[in-house]
């Protein structure tokens, strides 16, 4: 078996492509009779006994013809893969469970157009797509996110059966790619506010008492902490302002790990993750504390992608 | 392998059925003139029908109702053609086939079974046809199918596009026709017995001669064979090409002696004087053993004999075109000792036949003394009595020869040849009708000779002591024209001509002249390639004795060099740009030349920026072609941009 491994690991170049575009040259362009085109042998093996048996002239040159048909369709199949470049382009992060969709750019340089090319990951759905000559296409290859942390999908899968279906050519471009993936959200309540849960620590009395600071107003921000006074002072050249304060238990959540009732990590983190989507719907300052990682209380789809990110990559070792 | 591919079933997509169906019409529909009615009909419906289900997106019809549509047929087929395994009733198979199998075609596989059982059926309409114009058929066919499977892996495209494509993909694939045509080691079919109908239907002369049968035959305009002489051509009056001696005699038929050959050891005695004539014919086939050989062939083709009766005669009939090399002497004395048991056959009358004939006969031996005598005398006699030469003789009673010679006198070769054959045997001179070909014409366009069925003639021989068989024509005594100058010239006014004979227009003759050559062309070079023509053709290249083994090595060398070449040429294609992209470049390149270059890797709107930094000047025209150029490569670019782009240059020039 490892020697059958190694051929594999030479043969199909299991190795990533740091070069971007990645572009398919002949070395990595695989080809094989389709079933097709097998069927397509063994009529034309019958074809030739018939002519040869019929003593057909004309047979022979039509069997000869079909032959030929047979070699140049294996070109052009090869040919509607060949010097193909491809870029990937951006992936939206995804929930565990959901689909990710890898963005790809192709970029058709021939003069000829290329069709049903077909895109995947692996043994997962594929996706078809025609490139005109010399445009430019993108297409999003589906692959399911199973668990949380960074989705690698592996190298993917470029194939196509165009013109004839008679050859099947493939190539594996394995260019670096990367899909964030949240944990799955578990809706539960969300836990009492800080203030009251917590003795040991003082956040402040009613909330709003330990002013620390001003910071520009952002679209979620109530109309209550706008510094009117500051923006009394000059209101020609300042935005509108937003003061700052710690701690505000009425207003602030701290989700911490620790205290998350759940048996297992991964609902611990599905739980948080629940929590942090939940608070961002009802426009609840909230902080995440996570072992070795705290993200002080704060709101706005920025402060929720990062509480999503933590708690996505938690655990894992590069980050 | 890398994995193992689970292909899923890919439906069949609705707009790729009509290229499916225009497939099984276009292979199927030229059967329809040699197959029953009934069975081009209920194809005929089968596919409206599924072309109505197709129009009215219906779904297709139960399995059961096909099931019994095809039992019904493939029992109709049995019984139509008495058996399942002929030649013509497994095309009617597969031509029902090709109707019946669109109607369950749901999945992409399926489809692909019916345009392989399209290629297969391109193949049987050669059994009835090489013609050119069925090879341009069956290539404009090709292209049909081609075209279907670009539709059915390609998805939706203009018509003319995939056609396009499919002639091209074609067009490469024709070199390796023509080195495989030339290279692959020909191999001399059958390789086994061909069903009973193989050979139905072909023409030309028979080995037997009853009243009207020749006629038949002369009333066609089909070729019988071509002749290529090596050097000079024998006078016209020499053209006698010999088929079979008909021997035997019942007061209707004659009739060849189908084993004499076998039965009689003794090989014919010829002894052939001066130079004779070589010459290779092209037979077409006639399904006989005989061959067609100038009287009298001194040099036989290989695998031939020369029967007792003097006809060459192949080991096998001869049931494909093929070429025979022969030399003739027109001076010869064949058989000076003929045996007795032949001798005492061409002296055999029907008893109590034609009196009349047999008291004329006795009178002339009573008379004259030598055969040779006797034999002037019938022939006298056809030309001094009142004999006309006509292709439609009046009908003759029982005692036929009686009532030719003294009552109707019209007639044509096979009246004359037998009339005179019952004469000298009556008056004791052996005697044989001799059937074959007479004459021929010369086609200018390629020097051929061209002997057609109309040529078909039958003359006589008779056996003199000392002299052997000495060929007399009595047609020749009434309708010396006949043989001077063949069958137009020798029929009176008013007698119709076969239709085929009809032709006294030159640019008519002239156009026929060529047709006929380019037919014997091809012939001769593309249906005539067989394993010995291959060995000819490949020693004339340069090949040294070629047998199967450099055959496929030179055949696997020139594949590979045709595959490198159209790969080559395929994969060019990529270098060169699209004219947005020309043109660009040749902005650039202006640019250049005003001292500002642009950088492989740089965008042509990054550019711009760049060229309105260091020359403002230049600015602004830079950037309306760079937004043009990229509109028109990555965007949807429309064909008034590309102008723009070229005059945006032409400005550039006058900066």
């Amino acid at each position: 078996m490892p020697i059958v491994q190694q051929f594999q690991q030479w043969l199909f170049r299991f190795g990533r492509d740091e070069q971007l575009p990645v572009i398919l040259n002949q070395r990595r362009i695989f080809i094989v009779p389709t079933r097709t085109g097998f069927l397509f042998g063994v009529v034309l093996g019958l074809m030739l006994i018939g002519a040869i048996n019929y003593n057909l002239s004309l047979g022979h040159a039509l069997v000869f013809l079909l032959a030929g048909l047979g070699l140049v369709a294996m070109v052009h199949t090869f040919r509607n893969l060949v010097a193909l470049r491809l870029t990937p382009g951006r992936v939206e992060p995804v929930y565990a469970g959901d689909v990710a969709r890898f963005q790809m750019h192709l970029e058709n340089t021939h003069r000829q157009d290329r069709r049903s090319l077909d895109l995947a990951f692996g043994q997962s759905e594929s996706v078809s797509l025609d490139i005109p000559a010399g445009k430019q296409a993108s297409i999003a290859i589906p692959f399911p996110a199973l668990k949380r942390g960074q989705l690698d999908p592996g190298r993917i899968t470029l194939s196509t059966h165009y013109p004839l279906g008679l050859f099947h050519a493939w190539s594996y471009p394995h260019p670096r790619l990367s899909c964030l993936v949240y944990p799955k959200p578990i809706e539960t309540p969300l836990p009492p506010p800080v203030s009251v849960s917590h003795t040991g620590q003082r956040h402040g009395d009613n909330g709003q008492e330990d002013f620390t600071g001003l910071r520009l107003r952002q679209p979620n921000d109530s109309p209550r902490h706008i510094a009117w006074k500051a923006v009394a002072r000059d209101i020609d050249h300042r935005p509108l302002l937003i003061k700052q304060f710690a701690g505000g238990a009425a207003e602030e959540l701290w989700f911490d790990f620790s205290s998350v009732p759940a048996a297992d990590t991964e609902t611990q983190l599905s739980i948080l993750t629940g929590w942090v989507l939940a608070a961002e719907r009802m426009q609840i300052r909230y902080g995440l504390r996570l072992p070795g990682r705290e993200i002080a209380p704060n709101q706005g789809s920025t402060h929720r992608d990062t509480c999503l990110e933590t708690l996505g990559l938690y655990g894992e070792k590069d980050h | 392998m890398a994995k193992k591919i689970t292909k899923p079933i890919v439906p069949l997509e609705h707009g790729a059925i009509p290229w499916l169906l225009a497939m099984a019409v276009a292979t199927a529909a030229p059967h329809a003139s040699h197959q029953p009615l009934w069975l081009s009909l209920l194809v005929g419906s089968v596919l409206l029908w599924r072309i109505w289900l197709w129009h009215t997106n219906a779904p297709l019809p139960a399995r059961w109702l096909l099931i019994m549509l095809v039992v019904a047929s493939v029992a109709g087929i049995g019984w139509e053609f008495r058996t399942l395994f002929g030649r013509d009733s497994g095309v009617a198979l597969l031509v029902l086939f090709m109707a019946l199998k669109p109607m369950e075609m749901r999945t992409r596989r399926d489809s692909m079974v019916v345009v392989m059982l399209g290629f297969f059926l391109l193949l049987t309409h050669y059994f009835y046809s090489q013609s050119i114009p069925t090879g341009l058929w069956l290539f404009a066919a090709a292209i049909l199918l081609t075209a279907t499977l670009i539709r059915v892996h390609g998805g939706a495209q203009p018509v003319s596009s995939i056609l396009r494509y499919a002639a091209l993909l074609l067009v490469q694939a024709i070199p390796f026709m023509l080195i495989a045509f030339l290279l692959f080691p020909r191999v001399q079919g059958p390789l086994w017995g061909l069903p009973q109908d193989a050979h139905s239907g072909l023409t030309g002369l028979s080995d037997r001669m009853s009243p009207g049968s020749l006629n038949n035959l002369i009333q066609s305009g089909a070729i019988a064979f071509r002749v290529q002489f090596a050097d000079d051509l024998p006078k016209k009056s020499q053209l006698y090409w010999r088929g079979p001696a008909l021997v035997d005699y019942d007061g209707v038929t004659w009739r060849a002696r189908p084993n004499y050959m076998q039965t009689q050891g003794k090989v014919p005695a010829i002894e052939a004087e001066g130079k004779g004539f070589s010459y290779v014919t092209t037979l077409e086939p006639h399904n006989q053993r005989w061959l067609l050989a100038l009287d009298l062939p001194t040099r036989l083709p290989a695998e031939s004999t020369l029967a007792a009766t003097l006809e060459t005669r192949a080991r096998e009939p001869v049931q494909i075109r093929a070429r025979y090399t022969f030399t003739s002497s027109p001076n010869f004395v064949a058989n000076r000792q003929e045996t007795p048991a032949m001798l005492q056959q061409a002296l055999k009358l029907p008893p109590q036949l034609n009196p009349r004939s047999h008291q004329l006969a006795a009178e002339w031996e009573a008379e004259f003394k030598s055969p040779e005598m006797i034999s002037n005398a019938a022939l006298l006699f056809f030309r001094q009595e009142k004999f006309f030469y006509t292709l439609q003789p009046p009908l003759l009673g029982q005692n036929a020869v009686d009532d030719f010679l003294f009552t109707t006198r019209r007639g044509f070769c096979e009246h004359y040849a037998s009339a005179y054959v019952v004469l000298m045997r009556a008056a004791g001179v052996p005697a044989r009708v001799v059937t074959g070909y007479q004459g021929g014409e010369i086609n200018p366009v390629d020097g051929y000779l061209t002997v057609r069925q109309s040529d078909a003639h039958a003359w006589a021989e008779i056996w003199l002591a000392g002299k052997g068989w000495i060929r007399v024509d009595p047609t020749a005594a009434v309708a010396p024209s006949r043989i001077e100058q063949g069958i137009e010239a020798a029929l009176p006014a008013g007698d119709p001509l076969p239709a085929l004979l009809r032709i006294d227009t030159d640019w008519l003759r002239d156009l026929r002249n060529r047709w006929e050559a380019t037919n014997n062309a091809w012939n001769q070079w593309v249906l005539g390639y067989n394993p010995q023509r291959q060995r000819e053709v490949l020693s004339r290249l340069g090949l040294n004795e070629p047998d199967w083994r450099n055959m496929t090595a030179a055949l696997a060398a020139f594949c590979t060099i045709a595959l490198l070449l159209v790969t080559l040429w395929t994969l060019y294609q990529r270098k060169s740009a699209t004219p947005a992209q020309r043109a660009w470049q040749g902005f650039c390149k202006r640019l250049k030349r005003l001292g500002i270059t642009r950088a492989d890797w740089e965008g042509p709107l990054d550019f711009a920026a760049r060229v309105a930094r260091e020359r403002p000047q230049l600015g602004a025209l830079t950037l309306e072609a760079a937004s043009l150029f990229a509109d028109l490569h990555y965007g949807t670019g429309k064909p008034e941009q590309l102008q723009q782009l070229k005059d945006c240059t032409r400005r550039l020039s006058r900066v």
